[in-house]
C-alpha cells in the first residue's frame, strides 16, 4: 500500500509539468501523458528534478482508428529513487516528435527504430537512418496495415548470380482465424433488443 | 579484418602521392606546397566476423589503428518477433521468447510470463514451487549465460581453453534444462502461471551434485584468466565507461555494475522469490573491460549460491495456478472429465483472453535489464509487444567505448558486452 501512495504522490507531483496527464495503470505503474510541445523540457525537469536518471526504453505503438494514429512510449528510471515512469505522447505519421537527445544519447538508436518500424519523425535527431530492416527497404514493418508477410521476398538467382527480391507469393493465403465469440461482449441478441432495453438498461437505472 | 592490412596499403600511397594538383588546398595561402600525410580508412568489420559475437556488420573508421568512429550497422538477424508476436496467442507467442537471446532462453520467457501474468492480475496466485523452480533455472540461466559469455571473450583476447572447459559445463546445464522442458536448448518451459511441467524426481539430485563441483570448475577457470598477464593487458582500462555515462547510455545488469552502480533489479524491485533469497550483487570500480569479466565471474558464484538456496526451498505442491482457462488440464482429467477436454481444446486453439491493459515488466536477465512492453486489448492476442533488449543500449554506446582505442580493443570490447543478437535484432 505503501508503494502506491508513493506513486500516487509522484503522480501528483509530475502533473504539474506543462500540459500532464496522469493515471496508474493497475495500481502499480505510472502512466504520464505529456504534449509534444515542450516535450524535451519537460523530459529535461523529469531526469534533473525527478531523478529519472534513466531512458530504459522507447518504442511506437499504432492504433490506427484514433485521429493522433501513433504513440510513442518513454520508459523512464530512476536509479536512485527506485521508481519507474511511462511518458507517453501521442503524434501522427506526418507530425514530427521533438528528439530527446540532447537528454539521453542512447535516444538515438530507439528513435531510429521507431521510425524505421512506425514511420514516426523525430524532430532535431540527425541520424534518423533505418536501423532493423534491410538496406534499401521500403515502408514501416510494425505498422498495423503493413501485412505480416511483408511485400518482397529475397532469394538467389543462380543465372543472374546474384540476390534479387521479388513480390512475395504465398503457396497458401495467409490464414488469420477470428477468435472473438459471437457470444462474448454481445448482450443483445439480433430481434431482441426490447427484452435487453427492460433487462439491462432498465437495470442500470 | 582480413581487409585492414589491403584497405591500409590503399590508402597508404594515396596519402603520400604529393600530387599539388588534386590535393585540396591545405596550403591555405603561402605558395610552398605542403605535404599532409593522411592515414585515415574505414574498415568494414564483419557481418561474418567471429569475434563479432554473431552478425554484426561494424564500420569502423580507423586512423591509423586507432578507431576514430564505430558505426555498428545491426538488422542483420531482424526476424520481426514484435510483428509475427501480435498475430500469435499470448501461448504460441512464447517459443519466439526463446529464440530472442539465445544463450539465457529461460530468462526471455521470464519477462514475458511475468508480464502476461500481471495483465491477467494472477502474479500472485502462482503456487510457491513454481516460484522456486523459475527462479532456480533463471539462475541456472545465468550461469550458463556467463559461462558461454567469459569463455568466448577469452577466445576473443587469444585464450582458447576456457572456452573448451566453459562448454562442458554448459553442457551440464543443458542438459538439465533437456530434463526439465524436454529440449536442449529452446526449452519453452515456463507458463503464464507456472511452468509446464514437474521438475522429474531425479533433477533436483542432479542439479545438486553439479552444484558441488562447480565451484572448482570456477577457480580452475579463474585461474586461467583473472591473473592472466596477457588478459589482463588485453583488458584493463580498455574500454572504460564511468557511471554517469553508463547512465545516460542506458546501461543496466553487470555492464552498469562494472561501472560501479549498485544496481539490480533482483534487490531493487525483487520478483518471484528473490526477496527471500540471500545473495549479494557484485560491483565493479573502473568500469573497463577487465571489470565486466569480473563482475560475471562472481555474480556465477552468487547464482550457484542461489541455485542451492532454491533447492533447499524445493517442496512437493503444485506447479502452475489451478485455473483451467489459463493453464491446460491434467491430461489423465481429460479422458474422463468433458470439461477439461473443453478446456484443453479452447486453450490450445484460441487460448486464454487477457484484459485490457499495457505493462512494462522488466527481469534482471544475464545480460542487464530485459523488458517486456506489453499491450492487451482484451482479445486472446497481444496488441503490441516491444522487446526491451539490454544488449541494444550496450551495443549502441561501441562508439564511446572504442574511440582512440586499436582495433584490437574494439574485439575486446564487443566480447565485454556480451552481445547476442538474438535479443538485439529481434
Amino acid at each position: 500500500m505503501a508503494e502506491n501512495e508513493t506513486l500516487t504522490a509522484l503522480g501528483e507531483a509530475v502533473a504539474a509539468l506543462p500540459g500532464a496527464r496522469t493515471a496508474i495503470e493497475r495500481g502499480a505503474e505510472l502512466v504520464l501523458t505529456l504534449p509534444r510541445e515542450g516535450l524535451v523540457e519537460a523530459m529535461r525537469r523529469l531526469r534533473d528534478e525527478f531523478h529519472f536518471e534513466q531512458l530504459m526504453d522507447l518504442c511506437g505503438t499504432d492504433w490506427p482508428e484514433r485521429p493522433l494514429r501513433f504513440e510513442v512510449i518513454y520508459n523512464l528510471l530512476s536509479l536512485s529513487q527506485n521508481r519507474r515512469i511511462r511518458v507517453v505522447v501521442a503524434t501522427d505519421a506526418a507530425t514530427p516528435v521533438p528528439s530527446i537527445v540532447s537528454v539521453w544519447p542512447c535516444a538515438t538508436w530507439y528513435e531510429r527504430e521507431a521510425w524505421d518500424m512506425y514511420g514516426i519523425v523525430f524532430e532535431g535527431q540527425t541520424d534518423l537512418r533505418r536501423l532493423l530492416t534491410d538496406y534499401g527497404f521500403e515502408g514501416h514493418p510494425l505498422r498495423k496495415d503493413f501485412p505480416l508477410t511483408g511485400h518482397v521476398e529475397v532469394r538467389y538467382d543462380e543465372d543472374r548470380k546474384q540476390v534479387v527480391y521479388e513480390p512475395v507469393k504465398l503457396q497458401q493465403d495467409f490464414r488469420n482465424f477470428d477468435f472473438l465469440s459471437p457470444w462474448e461482449g454481445l448482450t443483445t441478441l439480433p430481434g431482441d433488443e426490447k427484452v435487453h432495453l427492460n433487462r439491462i438498461e432498465g437495470g442500470k437505472s | 579484418m582480413s581487409g585492414s592490412s589491403a584497405m591500409a596499403s590503399e590508402a597508404g600511397p594515396l596519402a603520400t602521392s604529393a600530387d599539388p594538383a588534386t590535393m585540396p588546398s591545405a596550403t591555405g595561402t603561402s605558395n610552398e606546397v605542403k605535404t599532409v600525410e593522411v592515414d585515415s580508412h574505414t574498415i568494414n568489420f564483419g557481418p561474418q566476423h567471429p569475434a563479432a559475437h554473431g552478425v554484426l556488420r561494424l564500420i569502423l573508421e580507423m586512423k591509423g589503428e586507432m578507431v576514430e568512429r564505430a558505426d555498428p550497422h545491426i538488422g542483420l538477424l531482424h526476424r520481426g518477433t514484435e510483428k509475427l508476436v501480435e498475430y500469435k496467442t499470448y501461448l504460441q507467442a512464447m517459443p519466439y521468447m526463446d529464440r530472442l537471446d539465445y544463450v539465457s532462453p529461460m530468462c526471455m520467457e521470464h519477462s514475458w510470463v511475468l508480464a502476461v501474468e500481471r495483465l491477467l492480475h494472477i502474479e500472485k496466485d502462482v503456487p510457491e514451487r513454481a516460484r522456486v523452480i523459475r527462479t532456480m533455472f533463471a539462475e541456472l540461466t545465468r550461469i550458463l549465460n556467463h559461462l558461454l559469455n567469459v569463455t568466448t571473450y577469452a577466445l576473443d583476447c587469444g585464450a582458447i581453453t576456457p572456452a573448451l572447459w566453459g562448454f562442458e559445463q554448459r553442457e551440464h546445464l543443458l542438459e538439465f534444462y533437456e530434463a526439465a522442458g524436454g529440449s536442449h536448448y529452446h526449452v519453452n518451459y515456463f507458463r503464464p502461471g507456472g511452468v509446464a511441467r514437474d521438475l522429474p524426481a531425479d533433477l533436483p539430485g542432479r542439479i545438486a551434485t553439479w552444484a558441488a563441483q562447480f565451484p572448482k570448475f570456477l577457480d580452475d577457470l579463474e585461474g586461467l584468466l583473472t591473473n592472466n598477464r596477457i588478459f589482463k593487458q588485453r583488458t584493463v582500462d580498455i574500454g572504460v565507461m564511468t557511471a554517469e555515462q553508463a547512465m545516460e547510455w542506458g546501461f543496466s545488469g553487470p555492464c552498469l555494475r562494472a561501472s560501479g552502480v549498485p544496481w539490480d533489479l533482483r534487490k531493487a524491485q525483487p520478483y518471484e522469490i528473490y526477496d527471500q533469497l540471500d545473495f549479494d550483487i557484485p560491483v565493479g570500480r573502473q568500469g573497463d573491460c577487465y571489470d565486466r569479466y569480473l563482475i560475471r565471474i562472481m555474480e556465477m558464484r552468487q547464482s550457484l549460491r542461489m541455485v542451492e538456496q532454491c533447492l533447499g526451498r524445493l517442496k512437493p505442491g503444485p506447479i502452475k495456478i489451478l485455473d483451467n482457462k489459463i493453464v491446460p488440464p491434467k491430461r489423465g482429467e481429460m479422458k474422463r472429465s468433458m470439461e477439461s477436454l473443453i478446456h484443453h481444446f479452447k486453450l490450445y486453439t484460441e487460448g486464454f483472453h487477457v484484459p485490457e491493459g499495457a505493462t512494462y515488466t522488466v527481469t534482471e536477465a544475464p545480460k542487464g535489464e530485459f523488458g517486456m512492453y506489453l499491450v492487451a486489448d482484451g482479445t486472446n492476442r497481444p496488441y503490441r509487444c516491444k522487446v526491451r533488449a539490454p544488449g541494444f543500449a550496450h551495443l549502441q554506446a561501441m562508439e564511446v567505448l572504442s574511440k582512440g582505442h586499436m582495433l584490437a580493443d574494439a574485439v575486446a570490447i564487443i566480447g565485454s558486452l556480451d552481445i547476442v543478437f538474438g535479443e538485439i535484432d529481434r
